[in-house]
């Protein structure tokens, strides 16, 4: 039972008995409430024992001090009028006395039934004897003595004469009340004192915790410059300092990762951009190569045949490298153009000679701003794959929602092996490694799919063994329904 | 058979497409720099020129700029592969379409033998009478003059084309795959910035304010129309 503990409670009132904060505060707090409250709480007693000793130290001497002033006594037992008159004399403005003979007492003062029995029979003993007793509501101190009578020469006796002084402790009380009160202020003022100095410390503590949470945050997100503050030359300072030792030992390693990639994009890039020229020159004889090979005889016809579809390989996988270091390098661009997605499919398909080996299901009339050329370029490339990978029948579907157009091509082939299903976009990923080198660059689906996030869509892969591969693009709509039509 | 003048600096891309072009049936005149290029223009006075914007010492931007400001000879830029900020500032310049190296001798001819139809004879002027009044603007279709307040307009053969299309029909929206087919004579995926920097020079040649523009209306998500006025 956690509730039965009041810190930890209290901890989670303010919050959470987790939080650092909190446990400093409610040390404090305890620590600043239990000193002054011990502090207090014993200067208090002591102050009301001090008080009330003195008061009625005092108060026994004064009614001693006056009973000798009553002597001689006028006799004894003495009347009802001796009694009162005595009983006045040992009166003032503080105590009011009652003098008891027997069964008789003094009239006008209290009542000698009221007071205590137990003190009456100690004062009946002989002793002098005091009390502290509520009367009416009201705390009073009772002083009795008997009046004792002394003989000429002879031991004293007892008189039977007893007086009863009865002095009200009002003003003490007032004062006992005024130091509890001062005692309980002392500890209010203590507990608003710890509670500020652990905000202090807290703040001491926890400003340089919180400012490393952030760094280490934002380290996390891959702000890789994160640094925190180092102040002082505590603890505290010196976790900051390991930490930014650590901030920096890592940005300088993916700083020297990055450099390295990009440098090794760049490589390729550059070499695809310094093949073309010369693919260029190939590229424009191949037709007369090819034209020439078949009057070419035997063997110098096939190597002239040879050269001239290696060629046409050749400029395709550069072309493709070309396409994707520009991605790598972020220069890529979009050339949007309004495009009836039904249409532009069908061109695909029309220009390579695939319409009448490919099924399709296409919305009449979606118009959509995209790149035609990339969109072609995703078209083919996955219909490429299906027919070199899969099985007949391909299937090109388009669906149109209000804010995405989704293109879906599948195929009835095999499908995908959940193995390969999360490597089919790498490049130069081969699926069946004994299949040697294909009629693709190995580059068409990380193409398609580079194309497809560059419109701010997307291309994903699913179908297990039974169902056939399914490459799925989204492209975004934007602007919607508006316009779509024509 | 019409007289090529191909600038390309690279000697093997430049023998290969002289070859290619030449077995075509083109009378080809090949030329290393942009210099010897603009001799070279001047000596066999072309039908095409064939042009690589990348060349040493005078660049193909600025041989593209001369041509087109001394007369209106179509021009084919041979540009790197997608190379987009390249490909605007030919079509800026005033080439009149473009091909990607490495380019298939077939993709150039179809490109040489379509630009060379836009400088020749007119389109099926059966309907319309050849001489047109719109606004400031007078088309003669007959004689492929244009003039604006009566003053004759120089206007490069695909420009001449793609406002004769546009105005044939004033009014009708005609999208930028439909002007690619009927005026640059591309398939499907041609590239629609063709459209565009061409619009833009007609603009600036024909419209008394480019930005906003009279005779060639932009329809956005459609396309272009010519008027109304």
């Amino acid at each position: 039972m956690s509730t039965a503990n009041p810190v930890n409670a209290a901890a989670r009132l303010l919050g959470g008995a987790r939080s650092l904060r909190t446990r400093l505060l409610v040390a404090f707090a305890l620590v600043g409430v239990s000193t002054a409250v011990l502090v207090a709480g014993v200067g208090y007693v002591q102050a009301r024992n001090v008080i009330l000793q003195k008061t009625q130290d005092t108060a026994v001497l004064t009614m001693t001090g006056r009973i000798e002033t009553l002597f001689p006594l006028d006799g004894m037992p003495p009347s009802q009028a001796q009694l009162d008159r005595i009983a006045g004399r040992l009166s003032d403005r503080d105590n009011t006395a009652v003098a008891v003979y027997r069964d008789r007492h003094s009239r006008g003062g209290p009542d000698p039934d009221m007071l205590p029995p137990e003190l009456r029979h100690a004062v009946r003993g002989g002793r002098v004897v005091w009390q502290r007793v509520s009367m009416g509501g009201n705390p009073v101190l009772v002083i009795g003595t008997q009046v004792r009578l002394v003989r000429y020469g002879g031991a004293p006796f007892p008189s039977e004469l007893e007086i009863y002084s009865v002095r009200g402790l009002r003003p003490e009380q007032q004062s006992i009340g005024l130091l509890a009160t001062r005692a309980w202020l002392t500890g209010a003022v203590a507990l608003v004192f710890a509670v500020l100095l652990a905000l202090l410390a807290g703040r001491g503590v926890l400003g340089p915790v919180r400012e490393l949470r952030r760094a280490t945050d934002r380290l996390g997100e891959g702000d890789l410059t994160a640094r925190a503050r180092v102040r002082g030359t505590d603890e505290l300072a010196d976790v900051a300092r390991a930490f930014n030792n650590t901030a920096e030992a890592l940005e300088r390693h993916v700083g020297e990762l990055r450099r390295m990639e990009s440098e090794a994009r760049r490589f390729v890039a550059d070499v695809s951009h310094e093949l073309r020229t010369p693919l260029a020159a190939m590229t424009a004889v191949t037709d007369v190569l090819d034209e020439e090979a078949q009057r070419l005889p035997g063997d110098a016809g096939r190597a002239a045949r040879l050269v001239g579809e290696e060629t046409h390989k050749l400029t395709r996988l550069v072309n493709d490298l070309i396409e994707i270091s520009r991605f790598d390098a972020g220069t890529a661009t979009l050339a949007l153009d309004d495009i009836d997605v039904a249409e532009a499919i069908r061109a695909t398909l029309r220009a390579r000679g695939w319409s009448d080996r490919v099924r399709t299901d296409l919305p009449v009339g979606v118009v959509v701003r995209l790149d035609p050329r990339r969109l072609d370029v995703i078209v083919a490339n996955l219909v490429s794959n299906a027919l070199r990978h899969g099985a007949p029948p391909v299937t090109v579907r388009a669906h149109a929602g209000p804010d995405q157009v989704g293109i879906e091509v599948g195929d009835s082939g095999p499908g995908l092996a959940p193995d390969v299903l999360p490597h089919v976009f790498d490049r130069f990923y081969k699926a069946d490694t004994a299949r040697a080198r294909s009629e693709g660059s190995g580059l068409g689906l990380a193409i398609a799919r580079e194309n497809a996030r560059l419109h701010g869509g997307g291309l994903t892969a699913a179908g297990g063994p039974a169902a056939g591969a399914v490459f799925t693009v989204h492209l975004p709509r934007p602007g919607g329904e508006a316009g779509a039509t024509r | 058979m019409s007289r090529v003048l191909l600038i390309e600096d690279d000697r093997a891309v430049r023998t290969g497409l002289e070859l290619a072009l030449t077995r075509q049936g083109h009378a080809v005149d090949a030329a290393g720099t942009g210099e010897r290029g603009l001799e070279l223009l001047r000596a066999t006075r072309p039908d095409v020129v064939v042009l690589d914007l990348m060349l040493p010492g005078m660049d193909g931007f600025e041989i593209c700029r001369r041509i087109r400001a001394g007369g209106d000879l179509p021009i084919i830029m041979l540009t790197a592969r997608n190379d987009d900020m390249d490909v605007v500032a030919g079509l800026e310049a005033g080439a009149d379409d473009y091909v990607v190296k490495p380019v298939q001798p077939r993709v150039l001819e179809a490109r040489i033998r379509a630009v060379l139809r836009r400088s020749g004879g007119g389109t099926a002027n059966a309907g319309p009478p050849p001489v047109e009044r719109h606004g400031d603007l007078t088309i003669d279709r007959a004689a492929l003059v244009v003039r604006r307040q009566g003053e004759p307009v120089g206007l490069a053969p695909t420009e001449l084309r793609l406002l004769l299309e546009l105005s044939a029909t004033p009014g009708r929206v005609l999208s930028r795959r439909q002007l690619l087919e009927l005026v640059w004579e591309h398939d499907y995926l041609g590239d629609s910035r063709l459209v565009d920097a061409c619009v833009q020079r007609l603009r600036a040649k024909l419209e008394h304010d480019s930005a906003a523009p009279v005779y060639i209306q932009t329809v956005r998500g459609f396309g272009y129309r010519f008027g109304p006025l």
